[in-house]
């Protein structure tokens, strides 16, 4: 038994991916096969799933309702096409911003002296140590109309004597975007910092050698360099972005609804399983698409994944 | 134009360790290189050659002294407002853009029209053999093409000086012989002003019209490749390039550019041209190259010594003997002049020979 394990090259490797196998078929693969027969289906009066096949769920996302206020048997609602634009939006701008905040942490970081760098990349994990939904409860703490920048501002115009009127900055998208941005900004931090910390000093040398001043020397050569870290990040936070549901939960409220919390509300409190399934495989899909074509043009930043 | 085109005036780099020792990495260094000169910087690692070229490139400031390029002070200026170039060590060519983007990368810097730009970096792939290789990245290129690219990025800047830091490195041996003639008869072509570090004393020899020999930051010599080999004014030096025996003994008399020294393991006088700073009554070393001494079968020199051979290694052009002579071990090389597959042609382990040294060959360098 144990002598044709030994020699049996082919079972060695099955066995090898077999636990992981298990992992993906039985918590991936035939979940999602499920979610797909069922997004086919409809809600029962009790709440059940009847199964047939109906594209009435991807219909009504696209915005055909049936049994309208105005009495028509079909009309256009765009709500839910909101959401999806809404999200994809969000998802975007909140990669843009943590780009920009992350790179030049990262920058700074790698090139700081190498006793210092385990330090400081430490210091950017530190917060991963809290529950990610107490990150962002703080983050309602600091928000909220008696929080503790209300509270800041209100004693500064207090001592200048100006009347104040708190700022409402809890439950707008705003508030989503500060969350999303701050609960991502290590995904980018990290593979920027790697992609930087792989360049070769010479190759700033070399740059300044032939008469490029600091500033061109990080356009033409440290940013196109770094490149794949940005394109791991990007990845790394815009697929996220996309599904959460806890931080505009939160710092949303009942204002800022992504896509992600109609399919916990689906599922949660309308009880229409069918919906929600279809929401969710327009969402896969949704950033699929994106990140198909993203990858596509940038690559997969697998240098950086592969470190 | 002013008389040297890089001058280096009592320069001393000191660096901090990581351990918070001071170390002084160059160590009050002149010198004084010449316009259209080919100059080489040779020495073993961590005799300063490099920090010395990267002071000169504006990569390192010096903690002490100046560096001039064609005159002009340096001062703190940055390696990008400096009419010199480097050819790195590990090339450092960009590898996400094309050969010819490499090459153009200088030429765009000083915003140099585009026309102009195709022009010279064509003319500058021609000039190193890399024609038709403008859309390769570095990647696809082997290590003898990458070298070639770096050399064309660095050349098309014009520069008034080209630093070259031991750019034949990682080329294995026969590439390496075969770059080291080409790019001598690039720098002739050109005409611009070479400084070249290595630690390879033949490569040094080859292809430099001077050489400064450095050891622990210091410069030790500056010469013709002739005169650093034939007069070595130190052990270092000797000992460095090339090889050399040395016996020990103590200088008896002088006369002019000769001297006596007695050798006790033999107990006799040989003479011998004196080095630099040679007094009588000092310990002083008698050097002689193993090419330099002449094998005899008969004592028919009267200044001839007896030795005994102990090992014979046939290296084709040349047999390489190791001798014993009172006590002192000396290598000699006979060059295999006659052809012959007859074994009692050369020379035997066990076998009795005579030396001779001749004053000609003999140099007596003082004992620090």
């Amino acid at each position: 038994m144990l002598r044709t394990l030994r020699e049996n090259r082919p079972l060695q490797g099955f066995l090898l991916i077999l636990p992981t196998l298990v992992f993906m078929v039985g918590l991936l693969i035939i979940p999602l096969m499920l979610t797909l027969v069922v997004s086919f289906g409809r809600r029962s009066p009790d709440g059940g799933v009847i199964f047939t096949f109906s594209l009435e769920n991807y219909l009504r996302l696209l915005g055909y309702e049936r049994n309208c206020p105005s009495g028509e048997a079909v009309c256009f609602n765009p709500l839910y096409l909101q959401i999806l634009w809404r999200s994809i939006t969000l998802a975007f701008n909140t990669t843009v911003l943590v780009i920009v905040l992350a790179y030049p942490l990262a920058y700074y970081i790698a090139r700081a002296p190498a006793r210092w760098r385990t330090a400081l990349l430490f210091m950017v994990l530190v917060p991963m140590w809290t529950n990610f939904v107490i990150r962002v409860y703080a983050w309602m703490m600091i928000l909220r109309k008696e929080g503790v920048i209300n509270l800041a501002l209100g004693w500064v115009a207090h001592q200048l004597g100006i009347p104040f009127q708190p700022l409402e900055m809890l439950y707008t998208p705003g508030a989503v975007l500060v969350g999303m941005v701050y609960e991502f900004l290590p995904f980018m931090i990290l593979p920027i910092y790697t992609s930087l910390e792989k360049i070769d000093l010479s190759m700033y040398e070399a740059a300044a050698d032939l008469g490029a001043n600091p500033w061109r020397t990080f356009l033409r050569v440290t940013l196109p360099l770094s490149m794949p870290g940005v394109v791991a990040g990007t990845i790394l936070v815009f697929v996220p972005v996309m599904g959460t549901f806890v931080v505009s939960d939160l710092l949303g409220g009942r204002q800022v609804v992504l896509v992600g919390n109609l399919i916990q509300r689906q599922f949660l409190d309308a009880r229409d399983a069918p919906f929600g399934s279809a929401a969710s495989l327009v969402l896969m899909v949704m950033t699929l698409i994106v990140t198909y074509f993203y990858t596509r043009k940038f690559g997969f930043g697998e240098e950086i994944i592969a470190a | 134009m002013s008389e040297f085109a890089v001058e280096l005036r009592n320069v001393v780099k000191r660096f901090i360790t990581p351990e918070g020792h001071e170390m002084v990495a160059v160590d009050h260094v002149n010198l004084q290189i010449r316009h259209g000169e080919f100059f080489s910087l040779l020495g073993p690692s961590g005799c300063g050659k490099t920090t010395s070229l990267r002071m000169i490139a504006g990569f390192e400031l010096p903690s002490e002294g100046e560096v001039l390029i064609d005159g002009q002070p340096q001062g703190k200026k940055p390696p990008y407002m400096r009419p010199v170039n480097t050819v790195f060590q590990n090339y450092a060519l960009f590898q996400h853009m094309t050969v010819f983007e490499n090459v153009a990368f200088g030429l765009e810097m000083e915003k140099v029209p585009k026309e102009e730009i195709r022009r010279r970096v064509g003319e500058a792939l021609e000039m190193v053999k890399l024609s038709g290789m403008e859309r390769r990245r570095p990647r696809q290129l082997s290590g003898g093409q990458q070298q070639r690219v770096a050399l064309a990025r660095a050349l098309v800047k014009r520069p008034k000086v080209l630093l070259l830091d031991e750019p034949l490195g990682a080329l294995d041996l026969k590439l390496r012989k075969e770059m080291q003639l080409e790019l001598k008869a690039l720098q002739k072509e050109v005409g611009i002003t070479f400084i070249f570090v290595t630690h390879d004393q033949e490569e040094a020899l080859t292809m430099s019209d001077r050489i400064a020999v450095m050891n622990q930051g210091k410069v030790l010599q500056i010469g013709s490749p002739m005169e650093i080999y034939e007069r070595p004014n130190n052990r270092f030096v000797a000992d460095f390039i090339g090889e050399t025996n040395f016996v020990e003994g103590e200088v008896r008399s002088m006369e002019g550019e000769w001297a006596q020294i007695y050798i006790p393991a033999w107990g006799r006088e040989l003479s011998g041209r004196a080095g630099p700073g040679l007094q009588v009554g000092q310990k002083a070393w008698l050097s002689i190259r193993p090419e330099k001494i002449r094998l005899l079968d008969e004592p028919r020199v009267n200044e001839s010594i007896q030795g005994r051979i102990l090992d014979v290694s046939y290296v084709g052009a040349d047999t390489r003997l190791f001798l014993e002579v009172s006590g002192v071990r000396l290598k000699v090389w006979e060059q295999n002049r006659l052809s012959s597959l007859e074994a009692t042609h050369f020379y035997r382990a066990g076998d009795a020979v005579y030396l001779a040294l001749f004053r000609e060959n003999v140099l007596i360098l003082r004992r620090e």
